[in-house]
């Protein structure tokens, strides 16, 4: 019979849980939600849950990594959020990681132009094409860590995610044809 | 990587949490933690003070005997549906069964004598 952790380990693992994974946990609230007060929000709630049944989930993963349930977490709590206020996130480009990111001066207008299409692209996603395309390009998930935390196939997934990038891809061919 | 691939790879760049923010979920975790270690030591204490005193007087015997027989019982019979349970499912074997059988029953006693 496995021994039961001390609450000293448990704590222990669940900090290192913690500092691993609240960059992830974090992004992928905001790119759910679209304003950092209620990703906060969400961020919270999903860490004080995962502690509440952090043994169990220790126990019951055999070793593998506890990042797909942390995010599974997260996209319940993302959904019930939706649910009680019935209306799509809202993703805003100043407050996005975009602006992080190196451009060159003379590309920025344009680029910033393109960028903002692409979020309101996956914003207009179904749900699960949109949460799929989130885990893998903003927290960089493999197919099998996003299958967890969708509670889906691994095969599925894969389908998901192409079927993801390609109805992104007509959009914003259509878009540059109105332009 | 495809076109559409590299630009939602820099859209949906990572965003890091506030400070303040950080610091503010770290003071919670660390608070909720502090109160649950607590509850525990608590709960240790006075089971261990309530098992030294009820176990002096004979009286009190017949109690935790009776629980260890109803938990055996239970046990036994949880361990057989599971095992059940799993015979009738071919991807697992009958270890596993008898593995998170015995975790659950571990588990009963546990809930039991907290």
């Amino acid at each position: 019979m496995e021994e039961t952790p001390s609450k000293v380990t448990l704590d222990r693992d669940f900090t290192e849980l913690y500092k691993a994974h609240l960059r992830d946990v974090y992004s992928y609230s905001y790119y759910r939600i679209g304003n950092h007060h209620d990703a906060e929000d969400i961020t919270e709630q999903t860490f004080l849950q995962a502690y509440r049944h952090f043994e169990r989930a220790q126990r019951e993963s055999n070793g593998r990594p506890l990042r797909p349930w942390l995010i599974r977490i997260a996209h319940n709590l993302a959904a019930n959020y939706h649910r009680d206020r019935s209306r799509r996130p809202q993703t805003h480009l100043e407050d996005a990681g975009v602006l992080s990111a190196p451009h060159a001066t003379a590309d920025l207008a344009e680029g910033r132009e393109e960028l903002k299409h692409v979020l309101e692209g996956v914003a207009n996603l179904p749900d699960d094409r949109r949460d799929a395309l989130v885990m893998r390009f903003a927290l960089d998930m493999s197919n099998k860590e996003i299958a967890r935390a969708l509670g889906r196939s691994e095969g599925a997934t894969k389908v998901l995610i192409h079927r993801a990038i390609k109805q992104l891809e007509q959009a914003l061919v259509l878009e540059r044809g109105d332009e | 990587m495809s076109e559409v691939e590299r630009l939602l790879r820099t859209a949906l760049a990572p965003v890091e949490p506030a400070s303040e923010f950080r610091d503010r979920l770290e003071a919670r975790l660390e608070e909720v933690e502090q109160r649950l270690t607590e509850l525990t030591d608590a709960a240790a204490d006075e089971l261990a003070e309530w098992e030294v005193s009820s176990m002096s007087d004979p009286r009190n015997w017949g109690r935790p005997v009776a629980a260890a027989a109803a938990l055996g019982v239970a046990g036994a019979s949880l361990v057989a549906l599971r095992a059940r349970q799993q015979h009738r499912r071919r991807d697992a074997g009958a270890v596993d069964a008898l593995e998170r059988s015995a975790r659950d029953v571990a588990d009963q006693v546990r809930k039991r004598f907290r």
